[in-house]
């Protein structure tokens, strides 16, 4: 079984604070890390390789320092990491990002199954996966929560729904998203550390995909970014002061018509 | 690319400040930008000196923006029932339609869905296109995703708006790639810009601390979800009267590549925070999951449930359902009590329409005190108990 | 400080992070008041290629020495000592095969270990043999091409868990210490049972049983080294394990500096935080003095030792008497910083201090290791 797998090196936007002072955005000692859903995604990936043989190739969109994402891949049984990187490709939106994905998977060839977080923590669109599968013509399912069987035709997934799941086959090749419910992912290895630090990540420029211009990066975006923003606050305010005891006091005296 | 005019630098380092990805640096008094750039144009936008602009190819195929008219609307149907958030996108694409002079229709997919379709005109739609057929009674990605693409080839909408849904966000990307369309994730606020007629979809990025307004200058249809919850629906009027369209799809696009075997309901968690009128809600700030023991009694005294942030869930303090945020659910009770939750945006989207809201936090620069209409500064572990006795002792007498 | 790792020891410091962090942490707890063995995590500790670290390349491991072991157990600690304590017990109970095995026991054995296919245990401990080894009563006969064991070991860390067991048994009971063996021991062994698992005061994740020899006979080629060198294997396996146990005591003397010191700067009393008062931040201070002291003589002893230095029983005592009594006054200080909320098991610090308690007494008492330490001294200034 053959697998590629797509990771996103996001900004671990939970480290993110608003300076209250300018409003803008506090970045210091923000960390970039693997997509949290990607790493589930890694996770199925190499069990299913670990299960039924083959090979896991990590495959990332970004600027050089995504790298860094793709050598942890390995460290986590990944057997290969691919970049597709190029300052053609900046300010690509879901759908320029997922053309140019598919593209670099046509380009890598061969495969049965391609696996994706469902989205990224720091765009949380959830479209990159469907994109790719619209592109590459692939069968597909999001949010899966478990693979139940699979072998060479097919497999068996259960895809979460508002309200339940739905048991789901589909055939091979195919695209999954999966949730984080999937599996437990695994802390790198060692022996793995020490091969991904040897690693060659292979790197593959727009010209290598063959990438056509007005699809890719902004001109391919059909989406574009107005205005970025920092909400107002709320009217009507109140602080209230003094020891715990004395603000509960205030508060219950402000609720008291609401409860 | 992002051009930076070394003429009108003037060394500020305000581009700095606001680049979310750390992409602009400040050497020699003038703005650098290096890979990590994204063109997202934060600082294009707070260049006073107006030194930043983007500059770039355009996208080739554009569309003839003038063929297309019409505002849609996804109704989900499952199971049965019309979901909700259709008649939310209904009310919101109303506002849309009046604005632009267009007329609004509701798309419904399924098996014996045509009773729907009158619901839905009494909820704001003018058309309703149906397409009923038993092998619509399943959702499958590949047979929702080829109809609805073909239905808007035929009669060209200019916006089509859909629930950000398990089912929503699972096949409307693939419409939309598919269209060569934009399409806006998880909108929270949407209008037309009344110069161009242009729908400006508002949305929070990064990771929800900041707040983006996205357009779709050349491509149609404009496509965005909504998360349910956000808009509001307008009171229903059975007497609307509206046209029903019944679409017949070939039988080539009802034919799928995936099969549902099997399709379980589960047990839904026992409370679900969207209907309730009191929530209290924690973060990080309960250090584990007994924090949350503490929200209990007070949620339980209040006659409420519990609902958490996303950095408590991710803690694995409390389950997915009580989520709260751009990544969980939105709600809009009359009591919101925030306890040690800072308020990133990405929670604050999910809350911020709640009637009342308390916050208790131990920072007094949380960005949550900008929400709430109370304020508590002080530790929660002292807070909370002291608020539930209150309330129990008051109901005693 | 900056005790300038290699890149490789950089790397096991990681991983070992990594895992009490991520699989440690948010369970360690819920180990504790059950009382319940980590299986999974050790699985998470095997995939992630730790069991590897001590285990010689040529066997499939990463051919790290003591010092490597030491930082491993360092992190692990610091998640929890009673998960560490059954690495640790793992190590302890290959150790004789590693130093006294037959290349056939290494090849049978240490790939196994080396990718915690199957754990071992350590078996000296019986009801009367504590501080004083030479007690043990355990026995072995040689019956054909089997060796006969009968007797009873006591609070045999991973007993009834590990697949592998290291026993000490006399061969020669007439001939006193110079009578003892080792032998291996497999779970399934025919004779071969355990006893009841026992309710500890701390490292309660970790499981302490009883092991149960009764006529047990296993093949002939099970016996490590030479007969009658099961001592002098026991004192050398000791020597270099006892690095290890300081370790866990430098690993949770941190773990307890790190809530106290976090606790003192969020907690309000008389209007500031706590830390900016003489009073608390003399005691912190003094944690990390102590602290810090520990943790190099550890290092230095580890280093010593994968040296190939000749005097090592010294040094090993001391550093494990050092670090073991740094981390019962350390989580001891910390439960008082932490004050009412320190007591209460909410807070980590209560079990901290429960768990340290154990460090003074096994693998040697505090006061069998300064007795070893006293006769060295004697035996130093001899001439």
């Amino acid at each position: 079984m053959d697998i590629i797998v797509c990771i996103k090196q996001v900004p671990d936007t939970k480290d993110v604070r608003l300076d209250p002072e300018t409003n803008t955005l506090a970045r210091e000692g923000v960390e970039s890390i693997m997509n949290p859903f990607d790493r589930h995604a890694l996770e199925e990936a190499v069990r299913i390789k670990e299960e039924l043989g083959g090979t896991v190739i990590a495959l990332s969109m970004g600027p050089p320092q995504a790298e860094a994402v793709l050598r942890e891949a390995i460290s986590c049984g990944a057997d290969e990491g691919v970049l597709v990187s190029d300052r053609a490709f900046a300010g690509a939106d879901t759908w320029a990002t997922s053309y140019t994905l598919a593209r670099a998977v046509v380009t890598l060839g061969n495969f049965d199954l391609i696996l994706c977080g469902k989205q990224a923590i720091d765009g949380d669109t959830a479209q990159v996966g469907p994109g790719m599968a619209s592109q590459l013509k692939l069968p597909y399912v999001t949010c899966v929560q478990k693979l139940r069987t699979m072998d060479e035709t097919g497999l068996v997934v259960e895809r979460m729904m508002d309200d339940g799941y739905d048991v789901v086959r589909l055939p091979l090749p195919a695209l999954l998203t999966v949730v984080k419910d999937i599996n437990e992912p695994r802390v790198p290895s060692l022996k793995g550390k020490m091969r991904a630090k040897k690693a060659e990540i292979r790197i593959l420029h727009a010209a290598d995909i063959g990438a056509e211009e007005q699809c890719i990066g902004l001109a391919g975006s059909p989406t574009k970014v107005v205005s970025v923003f920092t909400p107002k606050p709320r009217g009507n305010r109140t602080v209230f002061s003094g020891t715990p005891a004395e603000q509960v006091e205030q508060l219950f005296a402000q609720l008291r018509d609401i409860l | 690319m992002l051009i930076v005019d070394k003429e009108k630098c003037i060394g500020c380092g305000v581009c700095e400040a606001n680049c979310a990805f750390g992409a602009i640096t400040v050497e020699d008094g003038c703005a650098v930008v290096n890979d990590r750039c994204t063109l997202c144009g934060a600082c294009v936008e707070n260049c006073e000196p107006q030194a930043l602009r983007i500059e770039g190819a355009e996208k080739s195929n554009k569309v003839n923006l003038d063929e297309w008219s019409g505002i849609w609307v996804f109704a989900e149907f499952r199971h049965g029932v019309i979901a909700p958030v259709a008649f939310e996108l209904l009310g919101a694409g109303r506002k849309l339609a009046d604005a632009r002079g267009v007329s609004l229709a509701a798309v419904v997919f399924g098996d014996g869905v045509e009773a729907a379709a009158a619901e839905l005109i009494a909820y704001g739609a003018d058309q309703v296109y149906v397409v009923d057929d038993p092998e619509l009674a399943q959702y499958r990605e590949d047979v929702y995703g080829r109809i609805m693409e073909s239905l808007i080839r035929d009669q060209r909408p200019e916006v089509v708006l859909a629930g950000a849904t398990a089912i929503g966000r699972s096949f409307i990307p693939q419409v939309a790639n598919a269209l060569n369309a934009g399409l806006t994730a998880d909108c929270t606020h949407l209008a037309i810009r009344p110069e161009d007629g242009m729908l400006l979809q508002t949305r929070p990025a990064f990771g929800g601390n900041i707040m983006a307004t996205i357009e779709c200058p050349h491509s149609r249809p404009q496509m965005a979800t909504v998360r349910p919850k956000v808009m509001a629906p307008m009171p229903p009027d059975p007497s609307r009267q509206g046209e029903v369209i019944r679409v017949e799809v070939p039988e080539g696009l009802l034919r799928s590549r995936v099969e549902v075997l099997e399709s379980v309901l589960s047990k839904q968690d026992k409370v679900n925070i969207q209907e309730m009128e009191i929530l209290v809600a924690g973060g990080r700030g309960l250090e584990n999951e007994k924090g949350f023991e503490l929200l209990r009694e007070l949620a339980d005294e209040l006659g409420g449930a519990v609902a958490a942030s996303r950095a408590a869930v991710d803690s694995g303090w409390i389950p997915y359902p009580h989520q709260v945020g751009q990544t969980g659910k939105t709600v809009c009770p009359k009591l919101y009590i925030a306890c040690g939750i800072s308020g990133a945006i990405q929670h604050a989207v999910g809350m911020q329409s709640a009637e009342t809201i308390v916050a208790i936090n131990r920072d007094p620069n949380a960005p949550i005190f900008d929400l709430a209409t109370y304020s508590l500064v002080g530790d929660l572990f002292e807070i909370v108990p002291l608020l539930t006795n209150k309330i129990k002792e008051n109901r005693g007498r | 400080m900056d005790y300038f790792l290699t890149e490789e020891q950089q790397m096991i410091v990681d991983t070992a992070r990594e895992i009490a962090r991520e699989k440690i942490i948010p369970v360690r707890a819920e180990l504790d008041e059950r009382n319940e063995f980590p299986t999974s995590i050790l699985k998470d500790m095997a995939k992630a290629d730790l069991f590897g670290v001590f285990v010689p390349e040529e066997f499939g491991g990463l051919g790290g020495g003591c010092f490597e072991i030491v930082l491993v157990l360092e992190e692990l600690a610091r998640g929890c000592v009673g998960v560490a304590t059954s690495f640790a017990a793992n190590a302890l109970g290959i150790f004789p095969v590693m130093i006294a095995g037959s290349q056939e026991q290494k090849e049978h054995y240490l790939p196994d270990i080396a990718s915690g296919r199957r754990w071992a245990a350590f078996g000296l401990t019986e009801a009367s043999a504590g501080s004083d080894a030479s007690g043990v009563r355990t026995t072995a006969v040689l019956d054909g091409d089997e060796w006969v064991l009968n007797g009873t070991k006591q609070w045999i860390t991973n007993g009834g868990e590990a697949q592998i067991y290291s026993i000490v048994a006399m061969t020669d009971p007439s001939k006193g210490p110079r009578g003892a063996s080792i032998f291996i021991v497999e779970d399934g062994d025919p004779g071969f049972s355990y006893g009841k698992k026992e309710d500890k005061m701390g490292i309660r994740a970790s499981a302490t049983r009883e092991l149960i020899m009764k006529d047990c006979r296993i093949p002939k080629d099970r016996l490590v080294g030479r007969k009658g060198t099961g001592f002098i294997t026991v004192m050398k396996t000791l020597d270099i394990s006892r690095p290890g146990i300081a370790s866990l005591g430098v690993g949770l003397g941190q773990a307890a500096l790190d809530e106290a010191v976090v606790y003192a700067k969020q907690r309000v009393q008389f209007g500031k935080p706590i830390i900016s008062f003489q009073a608390v931040q003399h005691m912190l201070a003094d944690m990390a003095i102590q602290l810090e002291a520990a943790r190099a003589l550890v290092y230095a002893t580890a280093r010593h030792i994968d040296g190939n230095a000749k005097e090592v029983s010294k040094v090993s005592s001391m550093c494990k008497v050092f670090a073991s009594d740094m981390a019962m006054k350390v989580t001891t200080d910390a439960v008082q910083v932490l004050g009412g909320y320190g007591y209460m098991r909410e807070y980590p610090v209560e079990k901290m201090m429960r768990d340290a308690k154990i460090l003074q007494i096994y693998e040697g008492t505090n006061q069998i290791q300064r007795n070893v330490i006293g006769q060295e001294l004697n035996k130093e200034y001899a001439a």
